[in-house]
């Protein structure tokens, strides 16, 4: 899967799980999701979950502490859809 | 009473422990029960000169026994002396009938996940009929540290 078609499923995802106060315009691939997309520890759970369904892949603890911003998850998809 | 360990290692204490009994555990479900004091503080003004239990309380019961009773035995062998902490993260409860002074409730919770120190259960609590009070989602963050 190219990364812009991991990005094109991972959006609608993490848009779901945005707070009120930020604007799906603000979703790029350099967003940190917690610190600019200000989307809690539990919600970022819930994203995982989410693309561990939607990408049929599984997230170690590991995996968590590498997830930062949006690239760093498209680049943990792209690693386990191709193992 | 059975399963003290996991009330032991509760970090409440009166009057904001809401915790009697834990009666089952497993890894997947959770059963304990609590009596609502005749004399707990918050019924002097909830509501003036009739006495009901508050919503935010039976949720917090709920929470209490079906979050954190159960987090701390999925845990038991992770953690030593180190106490358990949970952050409320989530909790979606619909109620269906009031508690008054002196009632004792049974609360069972189910876990959907636990992981990535997440842990997400459906909650129901029941009163002495078995009617249901309340039911609905409760999720929390585990973090083993001091929350400041």
């Amino acid at each position: 899967m190219t990364s812009e078609e991991i990005y094109s499923k991972l959006e609608p995802i993490i848009k779901t799980y945005l707070p009120e106060d930020v604007s799906a315009k603000e979703v790029n691939r350099k967003s940190d999701l917690t610190r600019e997309l200000n989307i809690n520890s539990a919600h970022l759970v819930d994203i995982v979950l989410d693309i561990e369904d939607v990408f049929n892949i599984e997230f170690k603890n590991e995996d968590m502490e590498r997830l930062r911003n949006v690239n760093d998850a498209i680049s943990l998809i792209q690693q386990k859809t191709s193992a | 009473m059975k399963y003290q360990y996991i009330i032991n290692q509760l970090p409440y204490s009166e009057p904001f422990l809401f915790v009697d009994e834990v009666l089952s555990v497993s890894e997947d479900n959770i059963l304990g029960t609590y009596t609502f004091k005749k004399d707990l503080i918050f019924y002097e003004g909830h509501f003036k000169d009739n006495p009901v239990t508050p919503g935010v309380i039976l949720t917090e019961c709920m929470a209490q026994i079906g979050l954190v009773c159960l987090g701390i035995f999925l845990l038991k062998d992770e953690t030593s002396s180190e106490k358990i902490n949970l952050a409320l993260s989530s909790t979606e409860i619909d109620f269906y009938c009031p508690v008054f002074p002196g009632e004792k409730v049974k609360v069972v919770s189910i876990k959907e996940y636990f992981r990535f120190n997440k842990l997400k259960c459906k909650v129901k609590m029941l009163n002495a009929k078995d009617e249901i009070i309340a039911k609905g989602t409760i999720s929390g963050m585990i973090v083993n540290r001091d929350l400041k």
